[in-house]
């Protein structure tokens, strides 16, 4: 049984488990005190020192965070000790961070900001200076914008422990310290695989994604231009999030509604193209183990684990699937089948993708990402930037009908869906596969062993007696995990399915704030709700993609394919 | 680059492959440059042989004031700038040295003989003020004794240059 | 009432000897040096008890009782633990760490295997500051020794035990001095604090319970052991037993490390083992603990040095730094280099620190100018308060020690420096 101890919080007398701060247990009981470096699923850091409260015996305040509690302890949230303090930490923030929050892409949900108006910081009694330092907005993904850094620790938490890419890291010491790459390069001159998650942490506008909603909005003002857009799976289940909803909040009919609203001409869905990367990946895994190709195959749709398998790992490259990522099978589809089919001019389709991710913005701009003739996907808006069109719109969110995608690159099934999911791509491969070698119908279509958010998950699967062991890693330190394994030829996978961030895309870089473990897990569960709704479930069953090959493709691999949707990649090195 | 690599990496194995010789590898790669510091190419082949990233290594470098991240002089002069030697006539000594050197504090010569910094407290402030140059304390300074030992140091050089 | 007191031999618990070399080992030893080891080897038990009774405090800073740090450590049921001999001394106007490791490193040595022994640890580290070069020489070259004669090493003495001693150099951080940061700092990484708890006899050095000490604290253990506790506290105050190294510098007329019985007040230790001021000028203010110490007028120069009663006058001994100022200095110079120095020297992870620092750095620098005004000086005391009330480590929340005690004893120096100060614009008959 748990054991409990009595402390007192400003009088109170409070019954809390032992072994727990200070901080947890003001939550437990409704008292809140204020936080700016703390983040669920990090460490503690104790760094920025707003949770301060006083304990009866310290001379000086104690940081609720790092602080547990203790039998009969006396605590003061909001003593006038506590609140000058408080106060006077904010003020010292605010007199060395640019005073733009007016303009800020954070404005609406900066932490910093919201501390200043819950705290009644009303002035600022100290010179107030702002440092002058470049913005860095060398990628087409992030930009970082030092001077609003206040020095939380969270992006290089998340991109030393979490990502092991090891960009992000404090630097120099004292009033000169920054957060930054070595040598304060900028991230287009370093290893950064442009996943966002730093950009998902940030408190404040320091680090966020690169805002694409004007250059989309000039699409669909341009009367010459038939401007199509197309959804990741991620997307339908953190809308409605993005604009208010609580997280996992399904919202598919919506979703195309607000799209249409927006003025697209067409609203296809990437779970189409998720289908589609089935039956050629599917295919290419069967020759692999048919002719001995490289083993284990590993997936490809993520691009922040593309840019990171290059970057740590160029000389594994043949272990991945050639097939491209769903975003950019869309793109090169949506500019030649859907083109031709609907007569309309390629330099004249503009394709923008709604993304949970930062990276795609990049894999978007990747130079070999033209196999239509033009640069594929056009744009890219993470989950984020779609909500913050919306809102300037003023579609009332909540309130809008269902609608449905158009045809022909709008129908999908559920095993599209679950992409999106750490273990879906492998699960929507499995039910293909499976009945793809064996002809025989799955009983049960769902592998739970590769569902959930153990960090690298195994399983073994039985195709009519030929064992296939395959593995899931989610988050790159996982999947630094398993690159290790399979660099010192330790792994005997055949097939292995890697996603950058956490959970997979449903808790990517361009996703709503704050994504944490039970976000994800909310999102997750709706996701696999969704695919349950769904009629079709297994990708072989999508009419839309059988028509495909049958008026276009013809085979799966075959010449068009690999053409249009399979890719190379390049050893990029550190 | 390749003499480099070797210095580096024969530092690495004698100290030992783990991050937490990190510190120790910085500074006997600072110690066996020529230039007294230590370069991008070295924070990054130090990386590489630890198998951590570079930014890990360089916010060790750059955090530790006596790792440098420039190329420095052959000698470097280090000015105690604490309360007992300031008050003890610190600035005069500054002064003295700069115009001795031609350089700023901070700076390093042109012929790259000597870099002069400052420095948080020697522990000689029975002796303020007091400069440390290379390994020696020299203590009780007047201008005139910390211009004489600048001179020694120059002769020093010359007559090595000429045997 | 004259509580001054010279140690003759016998009385001291460090014997520097001939102070313009290091006492070899057959000195140390020829004068009782290595008996203490053997005792405690022999009845190690015995040994923590006297260090307990002798109520030795570390003498760093921190103060915290010795004998209980080594209780804890033996609490610790974990095998693989650590010893780290903190030796960065970083702070300003300190330097008996340095006398002690240049001139009696076997007494350091001897104290750090006692201590080791009673800890349970087996490997340790020397941790020196990188501007000791000489001393990381000294050090090095000892432990050599030591481990010849059988006194460090595998089966010390034939005894069970064992010590394995390595240098470690610092790299140019005052922050290093504080333990958790030092722990970090061997472990390769940048000088920052950690989270406390766990506290280093929990988990230290790369997770193992690890005993941290002063340079000074450890050589304070062979005496203890070699001649009693009892002896010990003939020493010292009953609060405060025992002596302390005071590093006395600046306008007396003679600067120099002194051992001087807790008890003893900063005047005596001005006038008798200083010798008074060294000019004709009267004395203004001391600075009592370095950059992280006190300014203080000379009416508080009669409180004894001792924790207790220091603490009750808002004196910090700290590392025993005395800093003599005469009335030519200006407090606002000294206030003003002090600020400097943590700026500098500030780690720059915790707010209060780091951004206390840049704004009172800014204040500090307009009032030396004679720009300021007095709502500077409100702001300077508030920012200051806040950087002690919330910094990470005890290190920023000593930053403004010298600056508040200042406010508190000179304000006048303040206020006078301000542009807007009605005494001094009248004066002027600007106001008028």
């Amino acid at each position: 049984m748990l054991k409990t101890i009595d402390i007192h919080i400003n009088g109170e007398t409070l019954c809390v488990p032992e072994n727990i701060t200070i901080l947890e247990a003001a939550k437990m009981h409704g008292i809140k005190i204020p936080t700016l470096c703390h983040f669920p699923d990090q460490r503690v850091k104790a760094n920025c020192r707003v949770c301060v409260v006083e304990v009866e015996g310290n001379r000086n305040l104690v940081a609720s965070c790092s602080t547990p509690v203790r039998e009969g302890m006396k605590v003061r949230t909001n003593s006038a000790r506590v609140r000058e303090t408080v106060q006077t930490i904010l003020e010292l923030i605010f007199a060395n961070h640019p005073q733009e929050c007016l303009t800020c892409i954070r404005n609406a949900n900066c932490e910093l900001r919201q501390l200043a108006a819950e705290h009644g910081i009303r002035e600022i009694k100290t010179d107030m200076s702002t440092p002058l330092l470049p913005l860095d907005n060398s990628t087409p993904s992030i930009v970082r914008d030092p001077n609003k850094c206040i020095k939380c620790g969270r992006c290089a938490e998340v991109c030393h422990q979490v990502q092991t890419t090891g960009i992000l890291y404090s630097h120099y010491r004292g009033i000169n310290g920054a957060i930054t790459p070595e040598y304060g390069k900028t991230l287009a001159e370093v290893a950064c695989v442009l996943c966002g998650q730093c950009a998902a942490v940030c408190p404040v506008g320091a680090i966020h994604e690169k805002d694409d909603t004007a250059a989309v909005w000039a699409a669909l003002e341009n009367p010459n231009k038939h401007v199509v857009v197309q959804v990741a799976p991620a997307v339908r289940v953190s809308i409605a999030e993005e604009m208010g909803q609580a997280p996992g909040t399904i919202a598919v009919g919506k979703l195309v509604t607000a799209l249409r609203r927006l003025g697209f001409n067409k609203v296809f869905d990437t779970d189409f193209t998720a289908d589609l990367t089935i039956l050629e990946e599917g295919n290419e895994l069967l020759q692999r183990l048919k002719n001995g190709g490289t083993l284990p195959m590993i997936t490809s749709c993520s691009p922040g684990w593309i840019k990171f398998i290059e970057h740590n790992y160029p000389e594994q490259l043949a272990h991945l699937s050639t097939c491209k990522s769903p975003q950019q099978m869309f793109g090169a589809l949506a500019k030649t089948y859907y083109a031709e089919k609907s007569g309309i001019d390629p330099k004249d389709i503009v394709v923008v993708s709604i993304m949970p991710c930062t990276a795609k913005k990049y894999e978007c701009t990747r130079p070999e990402m033209k196999s239509s003739g033009y640069q594929d996907v056009d744009y890219v808006l993470t989950t984020r930037e779609f909500g913050r069109m919306l809102r300037q719109s003023g579609v009332d969110f909540k309130a809008l009908a269902d609608g449905e995608f158009d045809n022909p690159l709008g129908i999908s099934t559920g095993a599209g869906a679950i992409f999106c999911a750490t273990g879906g791509v492998m699960e929507a491969a499995l039910r293909t596969v499976y009945e793809v070698v064996t002809g025989k119908e799955l009983a049960k279509l769902e592998f739970e062993s590769v569902r959930g958010l153990e960090g690298i998950k195994e399983a073994t699967v039985d195709l009519d007696g030929l064992p296939v062991k395959v593995a899931v890693a989610h988050g790159l330190a996982n999947a630094r995990k398993v690159m290790d394994k399979i660099q010192a030829g330790e792994a005997d996978y055949a097939f292995v399915e890697v996603m950058c961030c956490p959970g997979g895309c449903i808790g990517g870089g361009g996703q709503p704030y704050v994504t944490k473990r039970e976000t994800r897990m909310a999102r997750m569960d709706a996701i696999y709700q969704v695919d349950e709704n769904m009629p079709l479930r297994k990708s072989h069953d999508n009419p839309a993609v059988q028509q495909l090959y049958k008026d276009f493709l013809k085979e799966p691999l075959g010449e068009k394919s690999h053409h249009l949707l399979h890719t190379h990649y390049q050893k990029r090195g550190l | 680059m390749e003499k480099l690599r070797k210095a580096v990496g024969d530092i690495v194995s004698e100290l030992g492959p783990e991050k937490g010789s990190l510190l120790a590898i910085l500074l006997a790669v600072q110690d066996a440059s020529p230039e007294s510091y230590v370069s991008e190419e070295a924070v990054n082949e130090i990386a590489r042989l630890l198998n951590t990233s570079r930014s890990m290594v360089y916010s060790t470098a750059s955090f530790y004031s006596e790792i440098s991240l420039m190329p420095r002089g052959r000698h470097i002069v280090r000015l105690c700038i604490n309360a007992p030697c300031e008050d003890a006539g610190k600035e005069e000594i500054r002064k003295a040295l700069e115009k001795e050197l031609g350089i700023k504090l901070g700076e390093t010569t042109q012929d790259k003989m000597f870099s002069l910094e400052g420095v948080s407290c020697l522990g000689a402030c029975f002796m303020s003020p007091a400069i440390k140059v290379d390994d020696k304390v020299y203590g009780d300074l007047t201008p005139a004794g910390a211009v004489r030992v600048m001179r020694e140091l120059k002769e020093a050089a010359k007559n090595e240059h000429i045997s | 009432m004259s509580t001054f007191r010279e140690l003759d031999g016998y009385d001291r618990v460090f014997n520097f000897g001939n102070c313009d070399s290091s006492v070899s080992l057959s000195e140390y030893q020829q004068t009782g040096g290595y008996e203490a080891l053997r005792m405690a080897i022999g009845n190690p038990k015995q040994a923590l008890e006297e260090i307990c009774r002798a109520g030795l405090r570390g003498r760093g800073g921190a103060a915290f009782p010795a004998g209980l740090k080594l209780k804890m450590m033996q609490g610790n049921t974990e095998k693989q633990r650590y010893i780290v001999c903190n030796a960065d001394e970083g702070e300003p106007g300190t330097f008996k760490d340095r006398f002690i490791m240049n001139h009696i490193p076997f007494q350091l040595l001897e104290g750090l295997t006692i201590a080791a022994i009673l800890a349970g640890a087996e490997n340790g580290f020397v941790y020196i500051r990188h501007e000791y070069p000489l001393a990381q020489e000294n050090i090095k070259r000892s432990i050599a020794e030591a481990e010849a004669a059988g006194l460090l090493g595998d089966n010390i003495l034939g005894s069970e035990f064992s010590l394995h001693l390595k240098i470690f150099s610092g790299a140019g951080s005052y922050l290093c001095g504080e333990e958790t940061a030092l722990l970090s700092s061997i472990e390769g990484k940048k000088g920052r604090p950690r989270v406390k708890p766990p506290f280093p006899i929990e988990k230290g050095l790369w997770g193992k319970p690890t005993l941290i000490n002063n340079v000074e604290t450890l050589a304070n253990i062979p005496a203890i052991i070699a001649k009693g506790s009892a002896w010990y506290r003939t020493l010292g105050t009953e609060d405060s037993p025992g002596t302390k190294l005071i590093s006395l510098s600046g306008d007396v007329k003679k600067r120099g490390l002194y051992e001087v019985p807790f008890g003893t007040t900063f005047r005596e230790i001005i006038e008798n083992f200083g010798g008074g001021m060294k000019e004709v000028f009267d004395l203004k203010a001391v600075n009592i603990g370095g950059a992280s110490g006190v300014v203080v007028p000379p009416e508080e120069l009669d409180c004894p040095m001792e924790y207790g009663k220091c603490a009750e006058r808002g004196i910090t001994i700290g590392s025993g730094a005395v800093y003599v100022m005469d009335e030519q200095r200006s407090i606002l110079g000294n206030v003003h280099n002090r600020v400097h120095f943590f700026l500098h020297e500030s780690c720059g992870k915790c707010t209060p620190c780091r951004e206390g620092l840049r704004q009172v750095n800014r204040i500090i620098d307009r009032v030396t100018a004679g720009e300021a005004s007095l709502k500077d000086i409100e702001n300077l005391e508030r920012f200051t308060r806040c950087m002690q009330e919330a910094s990470f480590c005890g290190l920023g929340q000593a930053a403004g020690n010298s600056l508040l005690s200042s406010l508190k004893y000179f304000r006048e120096e303040y206020e006078n420096s301000c542009v807007d100060c009605v005494e001094k614009t009248s004066e002027r008959g600007e106001l008028c």
